[in-house]
This record gives C-alpha cells, structure tokens and sequence, in this order.
C-alpha cells in the first residue's frame, strides 16, 4: 500500500528526515517510536501532504502511485488520514457541517452521491459510538475549547467517519489519561480490517498495550534504526532510548 | 480634459441658493433655520478631503461630482418595483418600505397599531413638529463633517419612524433604499427614528442600486432610544459598484436604553459609515457590530464614535473584514469615556483578514478616557487566513478552495450571528455564503443584478 524509499526531508534548509525506508501493507499495523525530535512528527506531515516541509529526495508510492505530487485533499480523498498530534481549534466552523462536506468530498471522488442530512446524522449516530463520542461535542465548533482528550476522541472519530485506507496516527496517546487512551486505542482497534492498514506514531509503549502493532519501528535522528516485533517496544520501555543511542555507538 | 467650471462645493452652493425657496418650503421655522444654518456650515467647511484628519485615507472628491444631479422635487414616475425587485424574508413578518432616490413612496399607507408612525421624513416635519424638532440635528455634528452639513440643508425627505411609549413593535420595519435613475444622481436621504420610553423596535436598513448609473447617496439617519427602549438595527449593504455611499448614524440614548447596530457591507463601490453614538444618561448598552467583504477596487471605511458621557454605561464594538483583491478598507474606532462617566465598560475590536498583497486595512482603534474609574479594552488584528486550520480542513479532504471558505464564513459569522432574528439571520447567512462564493449575493426571488 505504501512505500517509502530513501526520504530525505527539510524545513528552512535543515535535514530533518534523513532516508527514511519504509513498507506497509494493508492489514499492518506499524509502530514508529523515537525520542522527541526525532522526525516522527516530520513523517507524519509529509504523508500527509504539508507544505512547509520541503522533500530533496527519495520517493513515496501510495497504492502504486506517487503520493508527493499530490495535493493534501487528494491524497485525504484517495484514503489517508493523518491524526493530527495538535487538533487545530477552528472556531466558527460547525463540526457537523465540516465532517458532512468531507464525507461527500470523498463520495463524489468515488463516484458516489452525496449523503443526504438524515442519512448523514444516522452515520453520525452510528459512529460515535465507537469514541464514546457525545452530541455535545458534535454540535459545536471544530474542536473549539474541546479538551486535550475530547480533541484526540474528535480524531478517532473523525477516522472512523472517513473510513481510510492508510491511517496515520501522530501521538494520538499524547495529553490522554487512562480511561482516554483506552477509548481512543479501542476506536483504533475497531476500526481495523484486513484492506486497512495503521500507522500509530508514540512515544510510549503504553498505547501499544492497546493497539497491537505487527512491526515497530525505531526512529532517531531522521532515520529509521532499528526494526522489529512487538517485542521491540517492551524492550524500549525497559531499556530506554538510550539503549539505542548506546547501540549507535553515541 | 475640459476643466471643470465650477468645483462641487461651488456647484452645490448655487444649487441651493437657486433652489433655496423649494428647499425651505414645507417646513416649520427651527427647520428652516437650522438648514439654512447647516447650509452656512457648509459654505465654510466644504467637502471633507483627504487633508481633514477623519478623512485621511478616504478620499471622496473622485465619487462627487458637480454633473450629478439632485432631484428637489418627488420624481412622479414611481416605477413598480414590486417586479423586479424583491427583498422578503421569509416567513418574517416585516413592514417593507422601499424609498426610491431617496423619497418615501407616496402609495405606502399600512394600518399601524399603537399610536405607531411610519411615514416620509417630509410629512413629520409638518405634522410632527413636537417630535421632530426636539431630536432634528441634535447631535449638532453638522458643524464638523461637511456631508452631515450639506445634508441637513438639502435633504427633503426620508422616512420617520415613531414608536411611542411602552409599546413593543415585533413585526421589524424594513426600509429599502433603491438608487434608481437613468441619470447621474447625488442623494440627501434624511431619516429619524424614536423609541420611546420603554419602547421597542427592529429596523432592518437595506442599501441597493438597480442599474448602473452612478450615484452619491448622503445619508443621514437620527436615532433617539428613550429611557429603557430596545433598538435593533440591522444595516445591510449590497449596492453596484458604481455606487458611492456616505451614510452617517447618529443615536442618542437616555437610560436603561439598549441599543443595536450591526452593519452588514456585502458589496458596494465606495461606502463611508459613520457611527456616532452618545451615551447621554447612565446604565445605557450600546452593541456595535460590523463585517465588511470586500474585492477588487472597492473601499469601505467605517468611522464610530461611541460617546459615555454619563456612568455605568456599556459599549461592545466588533467590526471585522475580509479584504480580496485590491480592495481597501479603513476602521476608525473611537470610544470617548467623558470625566464623569465612572464605571464605563467599554471593548472595542477590530479584525481583518487579508485576501491579497494588494488588499489593505487602515486599522485605528482610539480610546479618549477622562474618567479614572473605568473597563476599557480595544484591539486590532489584521492577518492571513490561518494555516494550520486550512491543512487540517484540507487534509480531511476538503478542496482548497472550499476550505477557504469555510473559513472565511467561520471568522464572518461571529457578526452574522449577533442578528437576534432567527430567519433574518438565516437569510444574511445565505447572503454571505454566497458572496463568499463569488456568487450574487441577492435574494432568491429577485431579479436584480447587483453588481
């Protein structure tokens, strides 16, 4: 589903991502882990198309396609998802009116009509459920003064409405408390299927505790270090990233 | 280029005294003194230039022209507007008056409730002179703006509105203001509205030109909120772009007066709106709101002037503006805290967005306090649609294009929604979606072209 060759990344001349390689294919699940500063984020916007960051070379295919030429509402439109880290607060803009125009913005691209205000307000209906999502937040402005938690549910919820193809997760587990996590990551995890495939970027293992990742990743420094199982996590919850820096020889 | 003989303020000075007669007939002996002391003002102040400080980065000696020409007399081939012109809210139980050029129709005879009165400027001044001459010029400011000026000396008719005391007006009175002509045209439009002591009433103002002929309207309206009234008025501007528009506000408020001003600017050539208010007893609120769209060479210029002259008096100003192409738009805030107006709250904010390079906003919020005791804030801002917001609508697969407008209409519809009317909210809303569009921004049912 998506190849990553040789990425290299900057912003305002500096390297941030330095020949990223990556595979994923429907049905994975992919961790990518990695101390702050490490690129993680940086990966995350490029996939999804923002333009403050400038790709110098490497090459990205997305259902066999080049994904970097392609404008952010395309690549939404052709089944990406990215799960933003900090949920921009647009005050004004009715959450129901945004979800229904982004909804018929990918049925037209399918091909298919439009859904009408009941059908729509059913699909509402139905898909809150699997964020524990409320009428009270639905009804209001995106995201405006919803909390650290009521921000990252709105994504999941978001996800589950736009039913994509290639979600990316960007700290999804950051700012949420227990219970939080545990609706967020369920959300995540019933979303699942064998066509879609996940990629959940943390910093910690305790989300991974919920969504069962296939591979994990080890990003630092602006590349991919080291590969694994699930198992990988647990060790980097043990060992630290200091492991990996002593490992580097750093 | 021929050069022209006469400049306008000559022109203008001849045309009264050729039409002094006309003008002063019909009216009672403070009218006609106070016009022709108006018109003494204006010999000596002339047209406002871009040397008066209020009128710096507003210059109008390119929208008045001395070959325009003013009807002193009621033209009598009223056109029927009902055709082609259609500007219901519906399901809105409003009184439409439509004033062609100016002059109150002659056919509009509604049966009116409560002692209510709704009729042209030129008949008040006759028949209502108890009313009319206590509140007529009472803000005095004709002495300082030559428009105002030349105004209360030529302007002939207008519409009264008189709601009397203790009586609550629900059906909105809507006043429809058509340039209509095949000739050029400068308009002095006088209106009055009172609302008496425990009063209340909604106006809905709203400013179009059918055809494309050019015009300068002058319009003066004086507003008197009396002890504990209510007053809404909602201004709605959508006029070609041939149209060049001075329209000047003045209220006065006794206490426990509620005052509502939210001026709506969707489309028109050259638009001034002055906005005076004076806050004349205590515990008076005055709400000021204004959202200006403007493109290409269009200019808007809001001036206000809120005046606590007594204490424990509320204003809340927001205007707010979206500027496209090359376009330019100027807000001067003044809010003026007299020194015995203790315990004033007063906030004022001015908001832009700029579209273009090439758009631009003369943004001057003032505050003048002479009180010690007071809550005052004010602030402008002036930027670019936000960034981040745009990617994020976008990365949910929204169109760029979209996007933008949906954030547009986001930052717009914080004054949208101040309208307290439900279905005249809905139907700005429609009319502002649809300017952001770049669609005609007219009712459904009308077939006028705008712009």
């Amino acid at each position: 589903m998506l190849k990553i060759r040789d990425l290299r990344v900057s912003i305002n001349t500096k390297e941030i991502l330095k020949g990223i390689n990556l595979d994923v294919k429907a049905g994975e699940v992919h961790a990518i882990m990695g101390p702050n500063g490490s690129g993680k984020s940086t990966l995350a916007s490029v996939l999804a198309g923002r333009e403050i960051f400038e790709v110098t070379s490497g090459k990205v295919t997305y259902k066999g396609e080049n994904l970097l030429n392609k404008t952010p509402e395309q690549r939404a439109k052709e089944g990406i998802f990215l799960g933003f880290q900090y949920p921009v607060e647009i005050p004004g803009v009715n959450m129901l009116t945004f979800m229904r125009t982004a909804v018929n913005e990918k049925r037209k691209f399918k091909g298919l009509e439009p859904l009408d205000a009941k059908t729509f307000l059913a699909l509402i209906e139905e898909k809150k459920a699997f964020v524990e999502i409320d009428s009270r937040l639905t009804n209001r402005s995106v995201n405006e003064g919803f909390s650290g938690g009521e921000k990252k549910r709105n994504e999941i919820f978001q996800m589950a409405l736009l039913e994509p193809d290639l979600a990316v997760l960007d700290e999804t587990d950051s700012g949420l408390d227990i219970d939080a996590l545990r609706v967020v990551a369920n959300g995540v995890t019933k979303l699942k299927t064998k066509e879609n495939a996940t990629i959940v970027i943390t910093h910690y293992q305790r989300l991974l505790d919920y969504i069962v990742p296939d591979f994990v990743h080890v990003l630092y420094n602006g590349k991919i270090v080291k590969s694994g199982g699930k198992e990988l996590a647990f060790e980097l919850e043990i060992k630290g990233y200091d492991w990996i820096k002593k490992e580097l020889g750093e | 280029m021929i050069k022209q003989s006469m400049n306008i303020t000559e022109k203008l000075i001849s045309d009264f005294k050729a039409n002094e007669a006309l003008v002063l007939s019909g009216s009672t002996d403070f009218i006609r003194e106070t016009r022709l002391d108006a018109f003494e003002s204006f010999k000596k102040q002339g047209m406002p230039t871009i040397h008066d400080e209020e009128w710096r980065f507003t210059d109008i000696s390119d929208h008045i022209k001395p070959e325009y020409i003013y009807q002193f007399e009621h033209s009598k081939n009223e056109i029927e507007l009902k055709d082609i012109f259609r500007c219901d809210v519906p399901d809105l139980n409003t009184i439409v008056i439509t004033l062609m050029n100016g002059w109150f129709p002659t056919n509009f005879a509604p049966e009116l409730p409560d002692g209510i009165i709704i009729c042209s400027m030129a008949d008040a001044i006759n028949k209502y002179p108890e009313l009319v001459n206590k509140h007529f010029a009472n803000h005095q400011n004709y002495k300082e703006n030559g428009l105002i000026a030349l105004n209360t000396a030529f302007a002939r008719d207008g519409i009264f509105i008189y709601i009397p005391d203790n009586v609550v007006f629900e059906s909105p009175i809507q006043f429809i203001n058509v340039v209509h002509s095949t000739e050029d045209l400068i308009i002095h439009q006088r209106n009055m509205i009172i609302a008496g002591k425990n009063s209340q009433v909604t106006i809905v103002v709203c400013d179009h030109s059918l055809f494309f002929n050019k015009s300068f309207v002058n319009s003066v309206t004086e507003v008197v909120a009396e002890e504990n009234s209510k007053v809404n008025i909602y201004n709605i501007q959508n006029s070609s772009n041939n149209t060049s528009m001075f329209s000047s506000t003045n209220i006065i408020q006794k206490k426990y007066s509620s005052v509502l001003v939210n001026t709506i600017t969707l489309h028109g050539g050259f638009i001034r709106n002055n906005t005076h208010v004076l806050m004349d007893e205590e515990f008076c609120e005055v709400n000021l709101f204004g959202l200006y769209l403007t493109d290409r060479e269009q200019h808007v210029d809001n001036h206000t002037v809120i005046e606590h002259a007594k204490p424990n008096c509320t204003s809340n100003e927001k205007y707010k503006g979206i500027l496209n192409e090359q376009s330019k738009c100027v807000f001067n805030g003044k809010v003026l805290v007299h020194k015995d107006a203790q315990k004033t709250n007063a906030f004022q904010s001015n908001n832009n967005i700029l579209m273009t390079d090439e758009a631009k906003i003369n943004s001057q919020p003032q505050l003048e306090i002479y009180a010690d005791d007071v809550k005052c804030s004010h602030g402008a801002t002036t930027g670019q649609l936000d960034k981040e917001a745009l990617f994020y609508l976008r990365s949910r697969g929204i169109n760029e294009d979209e996007a933008r407008m949906m954030l547009m209409y986001s930052f717009a519809a914080e004054i949208i929604n101040k309208i307290k009317i439900g279905r005249l909210r809905d139907r700005i809303d429609d009319l502002v979606s649809k300017r952001l569009r770049g669609e005609l921004s007219r009712c459904n049912n009308c077939m006028v072209k705008c712009y």
